[in-house]
C-alpha cells in the first residue's frame, strides 16, 4: 500500500504520498541498471568492430556524396520508365500471386475454420516463416535458384506477403461474428457452403483492405529488389552505385520516393473506400 | 430502397444472390476489365528465361534438402559473429532510436507543439518512412564504412520514424482532462509531460518499442547484404559460395529468433496492459 492511512495516532500532515513501494522502486532501478549495462556491453562490441578513422571522416564523406548527387542527372529518368514498369509489375504480380496462396492458409489457420489442428499449426509455422524472412532475403535465395530476372523479384514478393496476408486475415477470421455462421449452419449448408455465406461475407472488405496495404508495401520493397539481382529499378540503382554515379542515385531516390508517395495515396484511398 | 425491396422479393420467390463486393455494376465492370487489362501487359512484358528455371529446379531441391540438413558447424564462428552483432546492433538502435523519437513524437503530435515545431518534425518522419532500410543502409556505408556503425545509425534513423509516428499519434488521442488537470495544479511543461501525458502512452509505447526491437532485427539481417554488418552478410556470404546448408541453418536461426522475440513481446505486451 503506498498510501500511509491516516488513523488517529496518525497526523494528517505527515501522511507522506508516494508513487511505488520501496520494493518497487529497487525493482525498477535494478532494472534499469541491467538494461543500462546490457546497452553499453552492446555499445562496445559494436565500437571493437569499427574503424572509428571512416568514422571521423563521415561528415566530410557526407558533405561530398551531397556535393556529387546535387544535380540530379534528369537526363537519365529516360531511361528508367522501363525498369519502374517491371518494380511495378514485380509488386502487383507478387502481391496478387501471395494472396492467391495466404488466402486458403488463412482459412486453414484461424481457430474457427481450421479442419484439424495439426493442420493449423502447420498453417500457422507457413505463416510465421513466411513473415520472418524479409522479401530482400527471399529474393537473395530465389536469384540463387531461378537466376536473376523479375520472376525472382515476383515469387520473392509473393513468398513475404503470404505471411502478412495470412496473419492479418486469420486474425480477422477468428473475429467474425458467429451468428451469421449458426443461422447458415441451420439451415443445412455443408461446410463449403458456411464458409461461403457466412465468413467470407465478412471478412471480405478486410481482404480487400490488407491486400490493398500490402500492395502499398510491396511497391516500397520492390524497388530494393534489384539490389540482389531481382530486377527492377534497384538493377539501376545497383549499377549506378557501383560506378559511383552519384547523380543518377540521386535521381532513381525521386523516382522511387515519388512512386511510394503514390503508392501510399491509391492505397489511402482504395482503402477508404471499402471501410 | 427500393432495390432491398425488389431483393426481398426475389428472395421470397427463391432466387436469392448475395450482394456483390462492388455495389455498382459498372464499376466492377471498369475494375475487371482493368485487371484483365493490366495482367495481359504485365504478363507480356515479363521476361522469363524458362531453361534457366528449368536448370534452378533441382537447386531448389538442393536447397530444400539443405533445410532438412542445414549445416551449423563448419562456419559457426562466422554465423556466431554475425548473431553477435545482428544483436547488438537490434538493441542498441532500438534503445537510441526510441530515445530520439521521443522527443520528435512529442513534436509531431498537433495539440503538443506548436505549428513550426510539428511540420519540422513531422517531415523526419515522412524522410524516414519513406525509404527502405537497406537505401539509407548504403548512404550511411558510404559515410561511416563498413561494418556495424553504419547498420547501427541506420536501424535506428528507422526507428524514429516508425516510433514518432505511432507515439504522437497516441499523444494526439489521449484524455485532455487529464492534461488540463494537472495544468490546473501549475504544472511546468515536463511536470505535465511527466504526470499527464507519459501515463498514458506508456503501455502502448512500451508494446511497440518491444515490436520495433522486434523488426530491427529482422532487418539487421537484411542490411548486412549493403555491408552494414550483421547476420545478413553472412547469409549473403554462404548463398554465394553456393553453401545451401550454412545459409538454412543461418535462416533456421533468424526464424527462430523472431518466433522467440514474438512470443516473449506477447508476454511482455499482456504484463504491461
Amino acid at each position: 500500500m503506498p498510501v500511509k492511512l491516516i488513523e488517529p495516532g496518525n497526523d494528517l500532515s505527515q501522511a507522506e504520498w508516494k508513487l511505488r513501494t520501496t520494493r518497487q522502486q529497487w525493482l525498477i532501478w535494478l532494472g534499469w541498471l541491467v538494461g543500462i549495462s546490457l546497452f553499453l556491453l552492446c555499445w562496445k562490441v559494436i565500437s571493437d568492430n569499427t574503424m572509428w578513422v571512416f568514422v571521423e571522416d563521415a561528415p566530410r564523406q557526407g558533405a561530398d556524396l551531397l556535393r556529387r548527387m546535387m544535380p540530379p542527372d534528369w537526363a537519365y529518368s529516360e531511361r528508367l520508365w522501363k525498369p519502374l514498369w517491371d518494380t511495378l509489375n514485380i509488386a502487383t504480380l507478387g502481391t496478387l500471386l501471395g494472396i492467391i496462396m495466404a488466402f486458403p492458409c488463412a482459412f486453414l489457420a484461424a481457430r474457427n475454420t481450421t479442419p484439424h489442428p495439426l493442420i493449423r499449426s502447420l498453417a500457422l509455422m507457413i505463416i510465421v516463416s513466411s513473415r520472418s524472412i524479409n522479401s530482400l532475403i527471399w529474393a537473395m535465395l530465389l536469384v540463387t535458384i531461378l537466376g536473376p530476372g523479375i520472376l525472382a523479384g515476383i515469387l520473392a514478393i509473393a513468398l513475404r506477403s503470404i505471411g502478412f496476408v495470412g496473419k492479418l486475415l486469420y486474425e480477422a477470421i477468428e473475429e467474425i461474428h458467429p451468428t451469421p455462421v449458426e443461422a447458415i449452419t441451420a439451415t443445412g449448408a455443408s461446410r463449403m457452403q458456411v464458409m461461403s455465406y457466412a465468413v467470407l461475407p465478412q471478412v471480405m472488405p478486410a481482404f480487400a483492405g490488407i491486400s490493398i496495404y500490402r500492395w502499398d508495401i510491396n511497391i516500397r520493397e520492390s524497388t530494393v529488389l534489384g539490389l540482389v539481382g531481382a530486377g527492377g529499378i534497384g538493377l539501376q540503382l545497383n549499377a549506378a552505385i557501383n560506378t559511383l554515379a552519384w547523380d543518377r542515385v540521386s535521381i532513381i531516390f525521386i523516382l522511387i520516393f515519388a512512386t511510394v508517395l503514390v503508392s501510399e495515396y491509391i492505397s489511402a484511398k482504395v482503402r477508404k473506400a471499402f471501410i | 430502397m427500393t432495390e432491398h425491396a425488389e431483393r426481398l422479393q426475389r428472395a421470397a420467390s427463391g432466387v436469392w444472390r448475395r450482394p456483390p463486393l462492388i455495389r455498382d455494376w459498372r464499376y466492377r465492370l471498369a475494375l475487371a476489365l482493368a485487371v484483365l487489362v493490366y495482367l495481359v501487359l504485365a504478363s507480356w512484358s515479363v521476361e522469363v528465361n524458362w531453361t534457366r528455371v528449368a536448370e534452378g529446379a533441382s537447386r531448389g531441391l538442393n536447397f530444400l534438402g539443405a533445410f532438412l540438413q542445414p549445416d551449423f558447424t563448419s562456419r559457426w564462428r562466422d554465423i556466431q559473429q554475425g548473431l553477435l552483432e545482428s544483436l547488438t546492433m537490434t538493441l542498441t538502435s532500438t534503445v537510441i532510436g526510441i530515445l530520439l523519437a521521443i522527443p520528435v513524437g512529442i513534436g509531431a503530435a498537433r495539440n503538443m507543439a506548436p505549428l513550426p515545431i510539428y511540420l519540422f518534425c513531422r517531415s523526419i518522419i515522412a524522410i524516414s518512412r519513406t525509404f527502405q532500410e537497406v537505401i539509407i543502409a548504403i548512404l550511411f556505408v558510404v559515410m561511416f564504412g563498413f561494418g556495424p556503425l553504419a547498420g547501427m545509425i541506420t536501424l535506428a534513423f528507422a526507428t524514429i520514424g516508425f516510433m514518432a509516428k505511432l507515439l504522437a499519434e497516441d499523444i494526439e488521442d489521449i484524455d485532455e482532462r487529464q492534461v488540463e488537470a494537472i495544468r490546473a495544479t501549475g504544472g511546468s511543461w515536463l511536470q505535465l509531460m511527466n504526470y499527464a501525458v507519459q501515463p498514458q502512452v506508456m503501455p502502448r509505447l512500451i508494446g511497440l518499442s518491444l515490436y520495433r526491437l522486434d523488426i530491427n532485427f529482422r532487418e539487421s539481417a537484411v542490411i548486412g547484404i549493403v555491408g552494414a554488418g550483421g547476420i545478413g552478410a553472412t547469409l549473403n556470404t554462404s548463398l554465394s559460395r553456393y553453401e545451401y546448408d550454412t545459409a538454412a541453418a543461418v535462416l533456421l536461426i533468424i526464424i527462430g529468433i523472431v518466433m522467440m522475440t514474438e512470443y516473449l513481446s506477447g508476454y511482455v505486451r499482456k504484463w504491461v496492459q
